[in-house]
């Protein structure tokens, strides 16, 4: 951003810290954007004429005669059409070398969509992956992060669904990307011929972490545009959002903020639901779902970012490793779609909720067998069936290298049933059972 | 509070939402202003004065506001106006008519009337010319969705008044004068359908605050038949994240017997919001015939909804259920979740650098809750009517770990703990409530143990305790069988634990999507537990402990299927005698009847 004429130029502050300087200056607003020393800084707080820049990558060697100007406006993006297929940083500068793009300024992080005029989400997003067609059905208007450690292929199978659903739009937030994630995903839509529908906002580990913070708003106030002023269905991207949280929390801490649980700020929960909650189904048609990573660490939920998000989103994707088959799954039991109910059976065939319940209940048996199995117990020839049925639904269904729709996977479902166990022991409806039954 | 001139100021600081107003005037904790910024004029309250300067936390995001903004103070604190036109609305924190703004997005400093100003009531005089009147008596009453709706003396006056004259029968707006009252001093007050209260203060003007003693219908069997909740009770419901709070509270406010039903959404999902905005205006009432919505009001703060509006959000929903209560309904409150509200005071507590309790909480935390609470309760107003305010909160434990200081000092607070667990959502046990952890302390009233006795027969009482037992004494079974192994414990062991599963299945667990298993009337949940107790009275004879498991889990299948079907019909009646059959296949002898009257 350059400064324009008649701005003044203040060159004396009066307070520096590690993240934030002060300088007296007057008529500035709150949550301007500013230049400190040729860095991007925004007013956190003013006291009197007495005003607080934070400065995003840091005070490193800056002087107390540093040029400070401020823009007069709080963070913007320029949306138009030409955002599509390109890269930008946390300033919605262009990173891929391309020209700065013309169009309409916007203000980043802008109001909430009145509850009274949100339509319910109702427009199943197919993946092709079962683990989520079939067992967790996304929806459009749907917020749902995937809660996986870092050494699972979490952003491989986000772009997967990326590319497979199909949106208009694709924006990737990303957060904290190192250098190769993000070439992975450059390379990916590229490859895919997709990259005319994708708009990227990255934060590389090579950039300062604070930075981090604007991404979510840069990425949400270009899919709203796509989504309200082109009524279109856009799928936003947010990975990682455990290093925007931890950057949340760099924040509170410099800025002298007394942290609640596991070191995060008091106002984690609002800061994530004010992002989270951009995800909606608008009446003119157009949506924004958002498909979020939060990385655990080993495995802890109970950790205040896994946590507060679990309250927010509309349920939670597990990846795990099976071993029986030496692939990826979407955890069955763990995952959990809060609005497939709106879909399942009614968008998709009349058997779906009946197959999903029925397999996720033997694969249930399964586990149980696996246990007795383990604690050095006979298996009856139940059991051992199980777990059978087990290691193959794992393999047909649950692996997320699984890319069929969704008819084809209720009736790999059924197969699998006919195969392994008898009417009475998969206990469905009489009238499916009728039905789809393969022997 | 009450000034002749208003106090101005200017803003000085800005952090955040919390404002610095340097002020020129007398001002008061908690009083509202409005802060001038460009065109749009953004409201907030006061929340801590120092020397001149009066510590303001706004309501609405404050980017882009300047120092040198003019700020106006009201004269009052933060007010709902009170009236007919309240139902099937919905609100935000503040008592803004959503519904009334423009545009998809919500603007920033756009205030909408929460009442119809055009709308004409027919107002019914109750008292005549003359006769006197203190603050909450009634004056006549006009119909709303059926239900009659109490216009009262204004709350605010204070001492006796006359009636000085009063409107007939007829067509009124709200703002339309109704009476005139003159106090003994000869001074006239008009009055009219409308009056304001301030949200932080409760409406007193009832006689009397006994403790309750009527059990309330709610149809959900863990809570009716285990621990029951009471007319004008409190009760909160934790537990982590999906283990079906929302579930279990929409489906207590749809079928609880209550008058008005008012939701307080409270830093929740919108999502969640817009499905209740959708389905009750959907659901049929099964109390009046009509649609649930219209005895209903929404307050809708929903988490991405400025944060001190959310605080206010839950004060604004308890005004307007003492409101209702003071024309003599029964008010059945519902708060999802109280957890965010605490959070909200915890954000602000922290920009005020205020020293912190436990998980950085405010200190007075436990005080603010109790409070909150207290305001809940069964009253006798001056004409001997009754009216009442159930309020049951949910709390979302962080990590879902319940000594966290929210639960604790709810627990203080309210009196009936439906702790949801998450081992009985992941095994699919819904409603999730933990039948041993959770309480009611009402059964323990002296009063509502009398009330049980005369509506739900002598023997209730011990029934429900046995059930408690028989559940305690399953679940110690269990334990011995899974640390000794299935064939390391006397049969009986399994006996007990197939017991108080039995229980488990056909009582505890319900089924809130099936049309019939949803709701479950009382004198349906007594007929069932008397017929399960029956069961878990009788000595069985097993020659193994495979045998146990299922013979029962053909019991429990047999009388999950008497759950679905309607109460006393033919189906209802084969199941019956089926089940009746199998129990002759094992049984000793039965020891006795469950005590029935």
């Amino acid at each position: 951003m350059s400064s324009q004429a008649f701005q003044k130029v203040y060159t004396k502050l009066t307070n520096i810290t590690k993240a934030t300087v002060s300088l007296t200056a007057k008529d500035v607003g709150y949550d301007e954007m500013a230049v400190v020393h040729g860095r991007m800084a925004q007013v956190v707080k003013i006291v009197g004429e007495q005003v607080v820049l934070q400065i995003f990558s840091g005070t490193e060697g800056i002087p107390t005669n540093a040029e400070v100007t401020f823009l007069g406006n709080p963070p913007q993006l320029k949306v138009s059409d030409e955002l599509s297929g390109r890269f930008f940083n946390a300033y919605g500068h262009p990173i891929d070398g391309g020209p700065e793009i013309e169009g309409e300024i916007r203000e980043i992080g802008g109001p909430s969509v009145n509850p009274v005029r949100r339509e319910q989400p109702s427009h199943l997003i197919a993946t092709g992956i079962a683990g989520i067609d079939l067992n967790n059905s996304l929806v459009s208007g749907q917020k749902i992060p995937f809660f996986a450690d870092s050494d699972q292929p979490y952003n491989q199978v986000m772009a997967n669904v990326a590319l497979r659903a199909k949106a208009d739009k694709i924006i990737l937030g990303g957060m904290g990307l190192s250098n190769d994630d993000y070439l992975f995903f450059k390379q990916v839509f590229d490859n895919a011929g997709a990259l005319d529908r994708i708009v990227s906002f990255v934060n590389t580990t090579e950039d300062p972490p604070v930075e981090r913070l604007l991404v979510p708003d840069m990425a949400l106030t270009a899919a709203e545009y796509f989504a309200v002023d082109k009524n279109e269905s856009v799928l936003v991207l947010l990975t990682d959002m455990t290093l925007f949280a931890d950057a949340l929390s760099i924040v509170s801490n410099r800025m002298d903020q007394i942290p609640s649980k596991d070191s995060m700020p008091g106002s984690l929960y609002s800061d994530l639901a004010r992002i989270y909650e951009k995800a909606v189904q608008f009446p003119s048609g157009g949506s924004i779902t958002i498909v979020a990573v939060t990385t655990l660490s080993g495995g802890d939920i109970t950790h205040a970012i896994p946590d507060n998000t679990g309250y927010i989103t509309e349920g939670q994707l597990f990846l795990r490793r099976d071993t029986d088959i030496g692939k990826v799954i979407v955890d069955p039991f763990r995952s959990l779609s809060r609005l497939k109910q709106l879909v399942i059976g009614e968008q998709t065939r009349e058997d779906h909720p009946q197959v999903m319940n029925a397999a996720v209940r033997l694969y249930a048996d399964a586990a149980n067998a696996r246990t007795k199995l383990e604690n050095g117990f006979d298996l009856t020839d139940y059991d051992e069936r199980t777990l059978d049925f087990a290691k193959a639904y794992s393999e047909k269904l649950l692996a997320i290298d699984v890319n069929v729709d969704t008819d084809t996977m209720l009736d790999i479902g059924w197969e699998l049933f006919g195969k392994h166990f008898s009417k009475a022991e998969v206990g469905l409806k009489k009238e499916m059972v009728d039905k789809y039954w393969k022997e | 509070m009450e000034k002749n001139d208003k106090t101005t100021g200017t803003v000085s600081g800005i952090i955040a939402n919390l404002v610095v107003v340097d002020v020129d005037g007398p001002v008061g904790q908690n009083e509202i202003c409005f802060i001038t910024h460009g065109k749009e004029r953004l409201m907030a309250e006061v929340i801590k004065v120092t020397g001149d300067q009066a510590y303001v936390q706004v309501f609405e995001s404050t980017r882009g506001l300047r120092p040198g903004s003019k700020v106006d103070f009201e004269g009052h604190m933060l007010e709902v106006t009170l009236g007919p036109g309240m139902l099937s609305r919905n609100y935000d924190g503040l008592q803004n008519d959503l519904d009334k703004m423009e545009g998809v997005f919500l603007k920033r400093g756009d205030y909408t009337d929460p009442l119809n100003r055009e709308q004409k009531w027919n107002f019914k005089p109750l008292l005549e010319k003359g006769a006197e009147v203190i603050a909450g008596d009634w004056l006549g009453e006009v119909e709303e969705n059926q239900m009659p709706h109490r216009i009262m003396v204004p709350f605010k006056l204070e001492g006796t008044f006359t009636i000085k004259s009063i409107a007939k029968e007829g067509e009124y707006t709200v703002d339309d004068e109704i009476a005139v009252l003159e106090d003994k001093d000869g001074n006239s007050v008009s009055v009219n359908m409308v009056q304001k209260w301030p949200v932080k203060v409760p409406i007193k003007t009832h006689k009397e605050k006994p403790r309750p003693f009527k059990l309330l219908e709610t149809g959900v069997r863990c809570i009716d038949t285990l621990n029951p909740i009471t007319e004008g009770g409190t009760g909160f419901i934790p537990g982590p994240f999906g283990t079906g709070k929302t579930v279990l509270q929409h489906a207590i406010s749809k079928q609880a017997e209550a008058d008005i039903v008012i939701i307080a959404a409270c830093g929740e999902r919108a999502n969640e919001v817009v499905e209740i905005f959708k389905e009750f205006p959907e659901l049929d009432d099964p109390r009046t015939g009509r649609k649930l919505i219209e005895r209903t009001t929404i307050i809708a703060n929903t988490s991405n909804m400025p944060v001190a509006a959310r605080e206010a959000s839950v004060y604004t929903a308890m005004t307007l259920g003492e409101y209702y209560r003071a024309m003599g309904l029964k008010v059945l409150l519902m708060a999802d979740s109280t957890s965010r509200w605490a959070q909200a005071l915890r954000e602000m507590s922290n920009r005020l650098e205020e020293l912190p309790g436990p998980d950085a909480f405010p200190m007075d935390l436990s005080a603010i809750i109790s409070n909150f609470y207290s305001r809940a309760g069964f009253v006798y107003l001056n004409n001997e009517q009754t009216g009442s305010i159930t309020f049951i909160g949910t709390v979302s434990p962080a990590g879902g770990n319940l000594k966290e200081p929210v639960t604790e000092n709810t627990r203080k607070a309210a009196r009936c703990f439906y702790g949801l667990s998450q081992d009985r959502a992941d095994s699919k046990r819904y409603p999730a409530i933990d039948p041993i952890d959770s309480y009611s302390k009402y059964l323990e009233y002296p009063e509502l143990q009398e009330s049980l006795e005369k509506n739900m027969g002598e023997h209730w009482l011990e029934n429900v305790l046995k059930t408690k037992d028989i559940l305690f004494s399953g679940k110690e079974a269990d334990e011995q069988i899974n640390i000794l192994g299935d064939d390391g414990v006397p049969i009986d062991f399994h006996q007990r634990f197939w017991k108080a599963e039995l229980i488990d299945f056909v009582v505890l667990q319900q089924d809130a999507f099936d049309k019939i298993d949803a709701s479950t009337p009382l004198e349906r949940q007594k007929y069932m537990l008397e017929k399960v107790l029956n069961i878990a009275d009788t000595d069985f004879e097993f020659k193994n402990f495979e045998q146990v498991g299922e013979f029962f889990k053909r019991l429990i299948n047999q009388l999950k299927q008497m759950n679905y079907s309607e109460f006393d019909s033919e189906k209802f009646k084969t199941y019956e005698k089926e089940l009746e059959e199998m129990l002759g296949e094992f049984a000793v002898e039965t020891k006795k009847e469950a005590q029935a009257v």
